[in-house]
């Protein structure tokens, strides 16, 4: 099967997107002495963009965290990235980074929290993407 | 009228070793690694092209800055200040320290811009202007009552409603001009500035969300509809300073479109759904690019034929978390 894995920090912006999609999901943890996730199944990662400038830092740190994994990162499919065009050439890089470095496609940006558009492409996009990978024999 | 501007009662000396919400470290963090003066953008390169402008259009642009220049100054001598004493945590109050000292660095390179690009003439009349100009003092007179206001969390609406949808107007224009190659050394200053912006309305916003969990249900319902309809309030007399400044050139539709994008935002910014609705909001893709150059059709793979993955370019990072 396929799943949804994500990171939000305190802010909380990125999972109310997840939770407006209604889709059941796995939260990576915010706090470095909690448990690490540990995923089962191929998942499609839903990521926030820190910051702007170009000073680094753009994947918060708990994901690059959990992309060091092995195992977390061969299960990776696809990466959906939130951002704020404000921060110009680093709007969303978060996503552009993932994708590049554990070479999946990146699928989505949106900002902020997402509009309700973001959530119905990103919801019937969903749908579509894991059906196709279901035809690709394992 | 003699006010006394409210301050803490009492201060402890500040230990960012002892921290309650990371939020203010990383925030803190993200704006002094911002940090930026005006004089190091190279504004006089734009000195020829800004000799390209007809007259009408240049005066619109010191009028546009003008107007800038006034919010800047509001929020960085009263807005940012206002929020110190309702801090819930003395970082906090120190990051409100760091947005105040930016806002007015923003303003200044406003002047910065007129000095290298205009006579002093010109530049009085400009600033006559904003004194003048009914739509402005308006905006300016709504946001000021409330940082005197006496309710925290709508000061937190106001002030996230100014950094992140009051200042489209104004920005549209210097994107506008850069999408057509014009004053594009004052636009690299501008985006800058939308930058730090996105910081502190992301912020604020975020402080806000704190102090509305602490409310009953029935309060934070009443915060809501109070903050939409100060977005109206403010919506109805942006649409009106923007047929001020752009009916002479035609762009007043255009101009809107970014009005709603950003009002959008904003209340994003503040836990609030986006309001207007995506077809009202479709900014003319060369403003959008020029803001953002990633903000395009890439970034949709949903909306296409599904034929083709689209695998980011490899970005460098100077990341050295990275063990692969």
């Amino acid at each position: 099967m396929s799943s949804l894995v994500y990171f939000s920090s305190v802010s909380e912006n990125t999972h109310r997107f997840v939770q407006r999609l209604g889709i059941p999901a796995q939260r990576i943890p915010v706090r470095p002495a909690d448990d690490p996730l540990e995923v089962d199944e191929p998942y499609v990662l839903i990521v926030p963009t820190y910051g702007g400038g170009n000073e680094g830092g753009a994947v918060p740190r708990q994901v690059v965290k959990f992309l060091n994994s092995v195992h977390n990162r061969s299960l990776i499919r696809g990466v959906i990235a939130a951002g704020n065009t404000n921060f110009g050439t680093a709007y969303c890089i978060a996503g552009s980074i993932i994708s590049a470095k554990c070479e999946v496609p990146y699928l989505y940006g949106f900002e902020i929290l997402g509009t309700p558009q973001d959530v119905t492409r990103v919801r019937d996009g969903l749908d579509q993407f894991w059906q196709s990978q279901r035809q690709i024999p394992a | 009228m003699v006010e006394k501007i409210p301050l803490l009662q009492r201060v402890s000396a500040i230990n960012w070793n002892k921290v309650e919400d990371d939020k203010d470290v990383d925030v803190w963090n993200r704006l002094t690694n911002n940090f930026w003066l005006p004089e190091k953008v190279p504004v006089s390169n734009d000195i020829q092209s800004w000799a390209t402008l007809t007259p009408a259009e240049q005066e619109l642009t010191m009028r546009v800055f003008t107007g800038l220049t006034l919010l800047d100054t509001i929020q960085g001598t009263v807005g940012a200040v206002s929020l110190i004493p309702d801090a819930l945590t003395q970082h906090e109050e120190a990051v409100y320290t760091n947005i105040a000292f930016m806002e007015s660095v923003h303003a200044k390179s406003y002047s910065s811009i007129f000095s290298t690009l205009c006579s002093t003439r010109e530049i009085d009349d400009a600033f006559r202007w904003s004194e003048e100009n009914k739509n402005l003092q308006r905006k300016a007179q709504i946001v000021m009552d409330y940082y005197r206001g006496d309710d925290p969390l709508k000061r937190k609406v106001a002030s996230t409603l100014l950094e992140s949808f009051l200042f489209y107007s104004g920005f549209y224009l210097p994107m506008y001009w850069s999408s057509r190659a014009k004053l594009t050394n004052t636009a690299d200053l501008i985006r800058l500035i939308i930058r730090d912006e996105a910081v502190h309305g992301y912020y604020i916003g975020y402080k806000f969300q704190k102090g509305l969990a602490l409310l009953t249900e029935a309060e934070r319902a009443e915060m809501k509809d109070y903050t939409f309809e100060l977005l109206f309030e403010l919506y109805d007399n942006e649409v009106e300073y923007t047929q001020d400044l752009y009916d002479g050139v035609g762009l007043t539709e255009d101009v809107k479109k970014f009005l709603r994008y950003n009002a959008n935002k904003a209340l994003m910014n503040l836990g609030y759904e986006a309001l207007f609705p995506k077809d009202e909001c479709d900014v003319n893709p060369a403003i959008l690019s020029a803001l953002s150059p990633n903000a395009d059709e890439n970034h949709d793979f949903f909306s296409g034929s599904g034929s083709s993955y689209v695998i980011g370019k490899a970005v460098n990072t100077e990341d050295d978390d990275w063990e692969f």
